[in-house]
């Protein structure tokens, strides 16, 4: 019993690293190519889950849906970088705070003018409903599994991108000497633009394929983007890897710190203290790594290689 | 501190004194109300100011000393302290351990990482209040009343409230002010200024830097008792991450350094979202694209525009 609620519960926080892993993404490349501190990049994953509601309700399909969003959401942040973010790469963090604040109200109030107030729904694809047993007396959603499937398999292809491909190699030179970069004759400007849509394409992939599990409702990105920063900060700013790895860790650590905390303590505790510490603890486990992380390593876990 | 450079600061306060009077021709109670609660946030972000504008540390996290006035006030009155000025004191106490020991960590980084670990600790405290069941956890605590001040009953008047907010406001701008211009202020400015010529002159970073934490998380600390009083309510929303934010933004649009500009921005910004709630409940669609043009034009918020940089003045 106590096996397959620990199995479930890991498959659940790898689901969640997995989530976390693709919003992360994005926002690492910005981070750490252009130094630029995107608050905004939260929005862009609920932008994500609304409009594969909104493709969903246009064409009754999930799999339609889901292919009409990424080009849209590519588009949306192409266009939020001709916009607005290209003006503040050279303007200093309070600037760029200010701004992208400004852009988190304008889409969180912006979505509920459009869509409403009321959280939406996107239905399950058909082909992916229902559960499996991965061991006797134990069902898992298959659309869970089909998630983290998915989640690898794009790390895997941006790990390629990233690693051995022409872009990739930019991407990298740029976000250890972006001068540089530019001094040989690279179009810098471009290619933070190309980063920058195609992280934000990440981000609404990751909000389209939720939407199926959660309620799209505004402000949904709010609380992932501050996650996102916790996986970025522990991973080492810049590092794809190191967003892979911190993700999954930051998933799994808050899924079974929320999960078996209050548990483990009572083997310390008396139940009634262990399970109000363990509820107290249990949330405050990431950033309590977070701030160790800081403090032990500043430049993260797994930086990228100067 | 010249009487000349401080006029901006002397036409706001004095128009500060001066909106009770303007506000009785109107709708007297919720405009005090109003008020008192901007001058309020005023507070915490002319503390917020003083840590951006003197030490360049921009905190992410500042919002959680708001959290530890309010949640002081109820503490301190479960424990039979009912005095605003008791209530206070623990306040500024508490904070001022928070701070010195979040600053021994979060001051180890600089930059985006100093941002980051005042943001992992404003969760901390945040996730640690949710909860907490007798305090009401995620759905916040109702005080029965307000505070005493000074063993009466004194802030049940709304005019005598923000006159009370108002005056706590002045005194902390005036202190501020003063430190800002003292040895330790200039030991502070050179450090942000250039850490390299600072150290190499033998000023050391961490202990100035620690104390300009302290200082305005005490600050912050004071305008959350004094939030708690009035709204007498509070829940651990005093203290997300996006009410950090909010105080960043206030700050940034009233251009960081001035101490009065971050009074304006904060009067600016609540006084724009209740003016555009009245009219229209999609206020946020204003004020958002009000805040990137604030940002992609003005280079240094409204002060900037208000009073053009001269030379001789704290950069």
């Amino acid at each position: 019993m106590f096996l397959a609620l620990l199995a479930v519960q890991t498959l659940n926080g790898l689901q969640l690293g997995i989530l976390l892993f693709l919003i992360s993404a994005g926002l690492t490349l910005t981070f750490g190519v252009m130094n630029f501190v995107n608050l905004a990049h939260g929005v862009q994953y609920m932008v994500g889950a609304y409009l594969a509601a909104m493709f969903a309700s246009f064409t009754g399909g999930f799999w339609s849906a889901l292919a009409l969003t990424l080009p849209t959401a590519l588009a949306f942040g192409l266009a939020l970088e001709i916009l607005v973010f290209r003006w503040l790469y050279d303007r200093d963090h309070l600037s760029q705070i200010l701004a992208t604040f400004g852009v988190i109200l304008f889409l969180n109030q912006g979505v509920k003018t459009i869509w409403g107030a009321a959280p939406l729904s996107v239905p399950m694809p058909l082909a992916l409903s229902g559960s499996i047993p991965l061991m006797p007396g134990l069902l898992f959603p298959v659309y869970r599994l089909a998630l983290i499937v998915v989640g690898l398999a794009t790390a895997l292809a941006l790990y390629l991108l990233i690693n051995h491909s022409r872009v990739g190699m930019l991407v990298r030179a740029g976000s250890t000497n972006a001068a540089m970069v530019s001094a040989l004759g690279v179009n810098i400007r471009q290619l933070f633009m190309l980063v920058f849509g195609f992280g934000a394409m990440l981000a609404g992939f990751a909000g389209a394929l939720v939407a199926p599990i959660l309620s799209v409702e505004p402000g949904m990105g709010d609380n992932l983007l501050i996650l996102a920063f916790v996986v970025i900060v522990i991973g080492g700013i810049g590092s794809i890897r190191g967003a892979f790895l911190a993700a999954l860790m930051v998933g799994l650590i808050d899924t079974l710190g929320r999960a078996f905390g209050p548990q483990m303590l009572r083997l310390a505790l008396a139940p009634a203290a262990a399970s109000q510490t363990g509820r107290a603890l249990a949330p405050m486990l990431i950033y309590i790594l977070m701030a160790a992380v800081l403090f032990a390593r500043p430049s993260g876990l797994f930086p990228v290689k100067r | 501190m010249t009487l000349r450079s401080q006029r901006p600061a002397i036409l706001l306060f004095a128009g500060l004194a001066l909106f009770p009077f303007a506000a009785s021709f109107g709708a007297d109670t919720y405009l005090l109300t109003l008020g008192a609660r901007m001058l309020i946030l005023a507070l915490a972000t002319l503390s917020l100011d003083f840590l951006i504008g003197q030490g360049a540390l921009i905190s992410f996290g500042h919002a959680a000393y708001l959290g530890i006035g309010a949640y002081s006030v109820v503490l301190a009155s479960m424990a039979g302290i009912d005095d605003l000025l008791l209530q206070a004191l623990i306040a500024i106490v508490v904070a001022a351990v928070f701070a010195v020991l979040t600053g021994y960590v979060s001051l180890r980084a600089t930059g985006v990482h100093y941002l980051m670990s005042t943001l992992a600790f404003g969760q901390m405290l945040y996730f640690l209040f949710v909860s907490v069941s007798p305090l009401g956890g995620d759905d916040g605590y109702t005080l029965s009343s307000r505070s005493l001040l000074i063993g009466e009953p004194r802030l049940t008047s709304d005019l005598a409230f923000y006159y009370l907010c108002l005056t706590v406001l002045a005194l902390a701008y005036l202190l501020l002010v003063r430190i800002a211009g003292s040895r330790f202020g200039r030991v502070l400015n050179a450090i942000r200024q250039n850490p390299l010529r600072a150290a190499a002159l033998g000023f050391r970073s961490f202990p100035s830097q620690l104390a300009a934490c302290v200082i305005a998380g005490s600050i912050a600390a004071v305008a959350g008792t004094l939030l708690a009083n009035q709204s007498e309510f509070v829940a651990p929303a005093f203290m997300s991450w996006q009410r950090s934010g909010e105080l960043l933004v206030m700050t940034i649009l009233g251009g960081v350094g001035s101490l009065w500009g971050a009074v304006l921005g904060a009067i600016t910004y609540l006084t724009l979202q209740e003016a555009l709630s009245l009219w229209t409940d999609q206020t946020q669609v204003i004020v958002g694209p009000l805040l990137i043009i604030v940002a992609l034009f003005g280079r240094r918020g409204l002060a900037g525009a208000l009073v053009p940089r001269t030379s001789g003045g704290p950069a």
